[in-house]
């Protein structure tokens, strides 16, 4: 099953590589990784999507929260939440393919951030599944590039990760 | 006053009341040697290989409760350690080793002898450290200490580059360091040490099953009260040797792929497992469907959550230091009522069946040929059954876990998890160092000890009077046994031929040798070696080559799947 695993780790030097060599020496999936500083630029809030059985996701918990730099964790799957990833797509332009595409991201609320006389570019912000579906909305034939970010994850209402 | 960085850390070694550190001088650490040089508290021990400098230091920790410490300098000095901080990992020992990198101002320019050492060891450190300011020399150091002994223990690097061994800054060691991002688990939870007290009263068929967790945790006292106030049958692991003693009659000897008969039918049939600072590991439990197949429940007490249910499902875990979980424990069990007398003692009298029905633990002795096991049990009635035994692995290792009886923990000094040939001889040197006066035997084979010979030098310039006890089939014994079980006796490559006068050799580096080739000359050997109390006396058993170690849990099977010896 997919999960959606958020933890807040310590701003250090390799504290990323500590998570990606544990994914990759234990053998677990990993769907996507997203990671940035928080407000408390000592800290560093990571989102992992990853499947598994329970027991394996139980020990991806178990040995995430090992590592000595990470300080709270929260398997958001669990519980409501939230989920939004970024995805830009940048569109052959032409004739009127343009003006379609706009029609397809507009439901999605994806807007144009750039515009060249032969590229279109959209950003769209929403759930994996949503960005996926908006993909397989428009004519694969006309996409040039996509660039997503990954899931960010967030715990609804007072579900807070904290220090 | 300000210092440099080397003499910050020479430093927060005295404060850690380190004793000896184990190392080899390079490029990287020239001012961190010069700062060892400047002072006289913290000893030195010159080795000849980086991967024994932290064997040593291993081999220190396992037999005190202290931390030990290795130095090594960069590049080659540390990919040649990662052997022996792999080997400390998997077997949870608490070490801090301090590396040399090259200036901060090279690093990633694949300057002389420069290697990503943080990135290396990362999968088998518990954690490391890039020192890149001197300020945070002292404080690293610090903490390094403290990750290397609390909690689950295990190796902590620290890497410091040249230049920053060379920097000033003022020496203020902090008195306590706290990590917010690391709480080690100390007490268990009271309700799930209550039910566990309840389950273990309403067992049938108990059975108590203890690892490395009891002797790391220093718990063997509490693990000793808990099996005899219940009356349980227990076992230990490869690394928990020790933790009840061999002559306690609860004991019903080691278990896995080369434990006893009773051992692995108690464990494969008990209704309650108490499993306690161990983790089910394959050479343990083997086949985990096969084992799955017996319903019972397991209390599991493990200072590591990430132990708990890795391998099997746990009824009832508790995570807590095993001590302090133990000692609880026994608190709710005294003045509680008894356990089930009658299915206690009818499972007892099952026990008694399978110790007698198993036919382990028993060899046909020779007077043509000598016998492996048989060095072992005169090793043991010559030392007393009170020596620091240190292995290497293989045949011998096992040999050694069968016919040497502990009854005290931190003897048994033996390379579990990585299974690192050329472990026995520097660990052996870490022991007699931190027990001076104590007989300290490495029991070794012809393979494993040439992985790390060189270390007999160290042995002469330091005066360790170790006594090796070589098995010599003149075989990589245990890969050939499994040839001969599982490969249609296909011989590939374990077969050593060209083997050094090992005499010769020991004599070479300044050592008394002997080589006892007939079975009545094993004790008087055994006798005039261990009298020889001030020498290093490597002792060369030509052994038989065909022996086998046995009972036998082939890997992927079941426990009670289990191979024994031939009727005997």
């Amino acid at each position: 099953m997919r999960h959606i695993i958020s933890l807040l780790m310590e701003n250090e030097a390799g504290a990323l590589s500590r998570v990606a060599g544990l994914f990759s020496a234990r053998g677990y999936n990993i769907e996507s990784l997203s990671v940035a500083p928080t407000e408390d630029p000592t800290l560093s809030r990571m989102t992992i999507v990853t499947s598994g059985s329970d027991a394996v996701i139980e020990q991806i918990n178990k040995q995430l929260n090992k590592l000595v730099d990470v300080a709270a964790l929260i398997d958001l799957s669990e519980g409501e939440h939230l989920e939004r990833e970024l995805m830009l797509v940048k569109v052959r332009a032409e004739g009127e393919t343009c003006e379609k595409v706009k029609r397809v991201a507009d439901g999605f609320g994806g807007r144009v951030i750039d515009k060249s006389d032969s590229t279109c570019t959209f950003e769209l912000s929403d759930t994996c599944a949503r960005l996926d579906s908006f993909l397989q909305a428009i004519d694969r034939s006309l996409i040039l590039e996509t660039v997503r970010t990954g899931a960010s994850g967030i715990g609804r209402g007072g579900r807070i990760l904290k220090l | 006053m300000e210092l440099t960085g080397a003499e910050i850390a020479i430093k927060c070694l005295q404060e850690e009341g380190v004793e000896y550190v184990f190392g080899y001088p390079g490029g990287a650490v020239l001012f961190i040697y010069d700062a060892l040089f400047n002072q006289d508290q913290v000893k030195h021990i010159l080795v000849r290989h980086e991967q024994a400098a932290v064997h040593a230091a291993d081999g220190y920790a396992r037999s005190t409760d202290r931390v030990g410490v290795a130095l090594v300098t960069s590049g080659p000095g540390l990919t040649n350690a990662v052997t022996g901080i792999a080997t400390a990992y998997m077997d949870s020992t608490p070490l801090v080793i301090i590396s040399g990198q090259v200036p901060t101002g090279a690093i990633g320019e694949d300057a002389f002898q420069e290697v990503d050492a943080v990135g290396i060891t990362r999968p088998c450190v518990k954690h490391n450290f890039l020192v890149k300011d001197v300020k945070n020399i002292a404080q690293t150091i610090k903490k390094a200490f403290y990750l290397a002994k609390s909690g689950r223990p295990g190796p902590v690097l620290v890497d410091i580059p040249k230049d920053v061994s060379n920097q000033k800054a003022v020496f203020d060691y902090p008195a306590s360091v706290a990590i917010r991002s690391y709480q080690p688990a100390g007490k268990g939870d009271s309700g799930q040490i209550g039910r566990a007290a309840q389950m273990l009263l309403e067992a049938k068929r108990p059975m108590i099953y203890s690892g490395g967790g009891v002797i790391l945790s220093d718990a063997a006292g509490q693990l000793t009260e808990l099996t005899r106030l219940l009356g349980f049958p227990c076992t230990n692991t490869l690394m928990g040797l020790g933790g009840l003693s061999a002559s306690d009659r609860h004991f019903v000897g080691m278990l896995g792929m080369h434990g006893t008969y009773v051992a692995n039918m108690a464990m494969q049939h008990c209704d309650v497992l108490l499993a306690v600072g161990a983790r089910f590991d394959d050479r343990v439990i083997g086949n985990v469907e096969h084992f799955a197949q017996v319903p019972r429940k397991i209390i599991h007490i493990d200072i590591d959550p990430s132990s708990i249910a890795k391998r099997v499902k746990v009824d009832l875990p508790i995570v807590g230091d095993v001590k302090l979980v133990l000692s609880d424990l026994l608190e709710a069990l005294r003045g509680s009522r008894v356990p089930d007398q009658p299915a206690i003692s009818a499972w007892w009298q099952q026990l008694k069946e399978w110790q007698t029905g198993g036919g382990d633990m028993r060899y046909r002795n020779s007077t043509e040929i000598i016998k492996p096991q048989f060095v072992i049990e005169k090793l043991y009635e010559i030392t007393g059954g009170d020596a620091f035994i240190t292995t290497d692995v293989g045949q011998h290792q096992m040999w050694a876990a069968q016919y040497y009886p502990f009854d005290h923990p931190r003897r048994w000094i033996t390379s579990g998890g990585l299974g690192t040939m050329g472990f026995g001889l520097p660990a052996a040197m870490g022991v007699q160092l931190a027990h001076p006066g104590a007989t300290v035997a490495c029991v070794t084979g012809e393979g494993s000890i040439q992985m790390n010979i060189q270390e007999l030098s160290t042995c002469k310039q330091f005066r360790l009077p170790i006594k090796i006890i070589a098995l010599n089939n003149g075989y990589l014994g245990m890969v050939r046994q499994w040839q001969e079980f599982f490969h249609g006796n296909r011989y590939s490559e374990t077969y050593m031929d060209a083997l050094p006068d090992f005499v010769k050799l020991t004599e070479a580096y300044g050592h008394v040798g002997m080589r006892i080739e007939k079975p009545s000359d094993v004790e008087p050997a055994l006798k005039e070696a261990f009298a020889r109390k001030r020498d290093l006396v490597f002792l060369d058993f030509r052994t038989d080559p065909a022996e086998n170690v046995y009972p036998m849990v082939p890997g992927g099977k079941g426990l009670s799947e289990i191979i024994l010896a031939e009727e005997l």
